[in-house]
């Protein structure tokens, strides 16, 4: 099963952390727990700088509907609610822990083992309490997803298990240590929507993890599809397509086309709310890359400093010229080391100076491979050229607003043009004009 | 950030961080590969043109490459770009060697010498350099050259195998001392035309497409360019650009259909006007245009639909000049006159974007 | 060779017809234009002749003829032009029997001094070559994220081409500058002032961080010491980290105050010695 259009991003990375499990890293001394990385509202601090906090202790309530909570990674006092280095590149708002060693949890939800007959809205404030946002990267808080407006009408549920981007192994790592977990909380959303139709897409560069979850869940409504390697398949609307057949309107939500998707990984952590009661407060993290001396996968804890986790991986080999958070086609390239992670950083990849700076760009030969490539079927070179020469007018008329910046046609333009800074600026003027 | 160095562990400084926009990994393809594979493409066809006419089409190959990266060179110094970054893309080179598989191998050495100033220079330069013509700058020079230098761009040299005694290739071994012959097509243009649907007239044109006469066509043992008379070699050369995937295979698919579906039509209902659609696959430079000129890159339309449009243009016009045109061959013209007409191509025929719905009438809404 | 008969008949025929032609198509355009004709003002033609015509929307009307437009009305002063010379004012006030109207004239300044020597950058950069684009990966390449970025939208986008960008920073050439305020518009930094152009001192720093920060990443930043507004309260005022001339104030700045203050990093400077400095490829310090 795949969808039309999209590339094969040569992936030579994923070997490197594909056979190397989880790990989870001692407690470190610091913890810088950002408060704007989700879709909506920032959440509202609840401590004062000074305060005592336990592990899974609440330090900021979500901020109306569309926010979500955050939750204290350890056990520690609170030093600072200050701005730090964001991901973003600009200073973002956290809260400092000074971590006592003790790693001593607070109290948490009582869990809910008979979940299954459990009604929906309860479930729904759960995952809402214990701070669940989408950790595939677009951190959208889970309780908003899973309550679509009453006028759209869900009928599936699709789990996201495709991992397209190379290099990163962590939502592979965690379908293979924790199979029963993310059958679970597939089965748990689907009880919360109401749907009978549960799949769960998996690249078939992954055959372990079909094969180990296809076994679990059996006697489940859940189904696993393996999916053709093709980036990128994890785009939300071409799993859709893939698996359900259905395309998302131009503008709209997968709700338009009767669809939720989740990452594998919030399934995980929303059987972690639900039978265990924990709010989330770590995820699986790649860390890799050629000059890293010991890539990996970690199990860390939200506001891990960067340079924290590049110790844990052995440190570099040499000194890098890129650190992306996230994957290369679609990951941010950071400016400062004092990055802490958060819920939606699936890896860190560390790239040389010369792999940054390999090729220079020229002008479009019209070769047409942006166009093959280009999964939502935009005329990539076309667009560009307008954009370059200022034509807003010209890029809205083609269609620039659908473009997902996946990456795919800057990825296989041969002049290796910046296409998606280009999409990027001209989706920013005509915000602007809006 | 000092540089920590602590059990062993070497942690970064920061200090050369690179930043720029996702993606952060790309393609190793670049333009230059491009040029490179595609001039691969071309060497069955060149080596076949140097085994049918010769040294001398050796001689035409090489120095009209070298004019041509010499007249890219002169541009580029003369406007003040960089020389040799410009030249490194090939694709100077590969105008150069596609330009002289469509001259005939007896040229005077002034031929590639204009030919290709005005490939380089009118072709492409003054449109702003590679990827900004809208032409394709070796047509734009045989067609100069056509019209400025008939005599010369018309001489063909005889191919090696005409000397042999075959009594079918008689009419195309023109002069006595056999340093010119005529080419089928131009054979065909001097047929008079019978418009009846005589027998008489499908004789006529029977003969001249005859089963043992298409088959030495094939093999290229015919009077042409240096590039389009051996078929086998031209199409091992498209094989290896559609292995590649440097060209839309919609494009000579289409054009060399269209042309044979044409001329089929024609052929059969005025036996007379044409010969059959074989003859017309086999001989003139259609196929060295259909598979090398027309999907040329940068002339060609982006999607798959606008390049089945363009390729049946093409193929109307070729079979309309060959059959009621002045001049025999009608190829360069018509993916020349397509060529201008790529722009409005690509504006109406776009693809689908994804979640949209076309409405009858071809506006789209979501 | 003599022409027959009926040669010059022929000639006289078809020079007849085409003259015929002309009369009848003169006539038409003549009567459309008569029918379809536009009652202007004529004043507004005369004034839109004076103008110099660069429509620069300095006078914050959309181009010359609709500035001309707002002057016969009575709505401007011709004086508010800023790119006319006083000839030029001068004769469409006579034309149209009104007073010139001194208007104070504005300059735009880029209030940074951070160039490549003296500032630090982050990163290497490595993408479209304009500010606006670079604020889109990571904010830019410069630490410091008030300062100017160096990129030249600015430069570009100046229709008197008054912006030089040197060693990566903006500097803008007062006597072209006409403070039309097209740059200030496109900065996605907001590091240009629009200031009145009699101005001829100004703070070039635009960061209102703590000095000491400022201090680690621009040599040539602004600590908000304080010094020049205890010189000088009435010409200067300090608003968090960051120092301003009161441009409001009755007496400007002058060369003697920047010389009687001694800013510690020269930050407060003359335009002219701004544009000195910033060609040094020195890290003054």
């Amino acid at each position: 099963m795949t969808f039309e259009g999209g590339i094969h991003p040569a992936d030579s990375g994923k070997v490197l952390t594909d056979n190397r499990p989880t790990l989870t890293p001692p407690v470190l001394e610091r913890y810088q727990v950002l408060l704007c990385e989700n879709v909506g509202k920032p959440p509202k601090p609840v401590v004062n700088v000074g305060d005592q906090v336990g592990k899974y202790q609440l330090i900021a309530a979500a901020d109306g509907f569309v926010s979500a909570n955050l939750h204290s990674p350890t056990s520690g006092k609170v030093v600072k609610i200050g701005d730090v280095p964001g991901p973003m590149g600009i200073p973002a708002p956290a809260i400092e822990i000074e971590a006592d060693g003790e790693d001593a949890s607070a109290e948490t939800f009582p869990g809910l083992a008979g979940w299954r007959d459990a009604d929906p809205k309860e479930l729904v404030k759960r995952l809402a309490d214990c701070g669940l946002v989408g950790m595939g990267g677009a951190s959208f808080p889970t309780h908003v997803k899973l309550s679509p407006p009453p006028d759209k009408k869900v009928d599936t549920l699709i789990l996201n298990g495709a991992e397209c981007e190379p290099f990163l192994t962590a939502d592979h790592r965690l379908m293979l240590e924790r199979p029963r977990d993310v059958i679970t909380g597939a089965e748990i959303m689907a009880r919360i929507l109401g749907v009978d139709d549960v799949n769960i897409g998996i690249e078939i560069n992954k055959r372990d993890a079909i094969e180990s979850l296809e076994t679990l869940a059996e006697g489940t409504k859940v189904k696993i599809i393996p999916l053709m390697v093709r980036y990128p398949q994890g785009s939300e609307k071409h799993l859709i397509q893939a698996i359900a057949g259905r395309e998302v309107p131009s503008g709209g939500l997968p709700a338009d086309a009767g669809c939720v998707v989740q990452n594998v990984a919030t399934a995980a952590a929303c059987t972690d709310a639900v039978l265990r009661g924990l709010p989330l407060v770590e995820r699986i993290v790649t860390v890799t890359g050629e000059i890293v001396c010991r890539p990996g996968n970690w199990k860390l804890k939200i506001g891990t400093p960067l340079l924290e986790a590049l110790r844990l991986a052995g440190g570099v080999t040499e000194e890098p010229g890129k650190i992306i958070f996230g994957g290369p086609m679609m990951g941010f390239a950071q400016r400062s080391l004092e990055v802490p992670i958060s819920k939606n950083t699936s890896g860190i990849l560390l790239l040389t100076r010369e792999e940054a700076l390999r090729h220079r760009s020229t002008s479009c030969i019209r070769c047409g491979r942006c166009v093959q490539g280009c999964p939502m079927h935009l005329a990539s070179c076309l667009l560009a050229t307008a954009i370059e020469n200022g034509r807003w007018d010209l890029a809205l008329q083609n269609h620039v607003m659908d473009c997902i910046e996946c990456g795919s046609c800057a990825y296989v333009c041969p002049a290796h043009r910046p296409l998606v800074q280009l999409m990027r600026s001209a989706k920013m003027e005509l915000r602007k004009k809006r | 950030m000092s540089e920590e160095v602590k059990n062993d562990i070497k942690l970064p400084t920061g200090k050369r961080l690179v930043l720029s926009s996702s993606p952060h990994i790309s393609t190793s393809e670049s333009v230059r590969k491009i040029m490179l594979k595609v001039l691969l493409a071309m060497v069955p066809v060149c080596a076949a043109g140097v085994w049918f006419f010769g040294l001398r089409a050796l001689w035409v190959i090489v120095f009209t490459t070298a004019c041509c990266v010499g007249a890219e060179a002169l541009w580029c110094a003369m406007t003040k770009k960089p020389v040799l970054a410009t030249i490194r893309d090939c694709s100077a080179a590969v105008t150069g060697v596609l330009l002289a598989l469509n001259l005939p191998a007896g040229v005077p050495f002034y031929v590639p010498l204009i030919g290709a100033f005005l490939a380089i220079w009118l072709g492409k330069q003054i449109f702003g350099g590679l990827g900004h013509n809208p032409f394709n700058p070796a047509l734009v020079a045989r067609v100069g050259l056509l019209i400025a230098i008939p005599a010369a761009m018309t001489s063909w040299t005889p191919p090696r195998g005409m000397d042999q005694n075959y009594p079918e290739l008689k009419e195309f071994r023109a002069s006595v001392d056999a340093t010119t012959c005529a080419t089928p097509l131009g054979v065909a243009g001097q047929r008079p035309k019978l418009t009846d649907r005589t027998t008489a007239a499908r004789i006529n044109f029977s003969k001249l497409a005859s089963g043992r006469l298409l088959l030495r066509f094939f093999w290229g043992v015919r009077g042409g360019c240096i590039g389009e008379t051996c078929v086998p070699a031209l199409l091992l050369g498209g094989l290896i650009l559609f292995a590649f995937n440097l060209i839309n295979w919609r494009v000579p698919l289409c054009f060399a259909g269209t042309v044979a579906l044409f001329t089929g039509i024609v052929n059969i209902c005025w036996p007379g006007v044409t010969p059959p659609p074989l003859f017309h696959l086999l001989t003139g430079g259609l196929l060295l245009g259909a598979i090398f000129m027309a999907t040329d890159m940068v002339t060609c339309p982006i999607t798959g639909s606008g390049c089945v449009v363009f390729a049946i243009g093409c193929g109307i016009i070729t079979s309309v000049i060959r059959i009621w045109g002045n001049y025999p061959e009608g190829v360069s013209f018509s993916i020349l006159f397509m060529n201008a007409l790529v722009p409005l191509i690509d504006r109406w025929c776009t693809d689908r974007p994804f979640g949209y719905v076309r409405k009858r009438k071809s506006e789209v809404r979501k | 060779m003599m022409l027959g008969a009926i040669e010059t008949g022929r000639i006289l025929m078809a020079a007849a017809l085409m003259a015929g032609a002309g009369v009848v198509l003169g006539a038409v355009i003549g009567a459309i234009a008569r029918i379809f004709r536009v009652e202007g003002d004529s004043r507004v033609d005369l004034v839109t002749e004076l103008l110099p015509g660069a429509n620069c929307g300095g006078c914050g009307k959309a181009g010359c003829r609709d500035f001309a437009k707002s002057v016969v009305s009575g709505e401007n002063p011709p004086g508010k032009c800023p790119v006319s010379t006083r000839e030029q004012v001068g004769a469409i006030a006579l034309a149209l029997g009104v007073e010139v109207g001194e208007v104070a004239h504005k300059k735009a300044v880029v209030r940074c001094s951070g160039t490549l020597f003296t500032s630090d950058r982050v990163a290497y950069y490595n993408g479209i070559h304009k500010c606006s684009s670079a604020m889109l990966v990571g904010g830019g390449p410069k630490v410091c994220r008030y300062g100017c970025l160096g990129m030249g939208d600015c430069a570009r986008k100046c229709p008197f081409g008054a912006i030089e960008i040197i060693n990566n920073l903006a500097v803008v050439h007062e006597e072209l500058c006409v403070g039309c305020g097209s740059c200030a518009a496109v900065c996605p930094r907001g590091v240009i002032a629009i200031v009145p152009a009699a101005a001829h001192v100004h703070v070039f720093c635009n960061s209102p961080e703590k000095g000491a920060q400022k201090r680690k990443v621009c040599r040539s930043a602004c600590l908000g010491c304080g010094k020049c507004v205890r010189k000088d309260p009435e010409k200067f005022e300090l608003e968090a980290g960051l120092a301003r001339v009161k441009y409001s104030a009755p007496e400007l700045p002058t060369a003697e105050t920047v010389e009687a203050v001694g800013c510690p990093t020269g930050a407060l400077a003359m335009t002219e010695r701004h544009r000195q400095k910033a060609s040094e490829e020195t890290n003054a310090k």
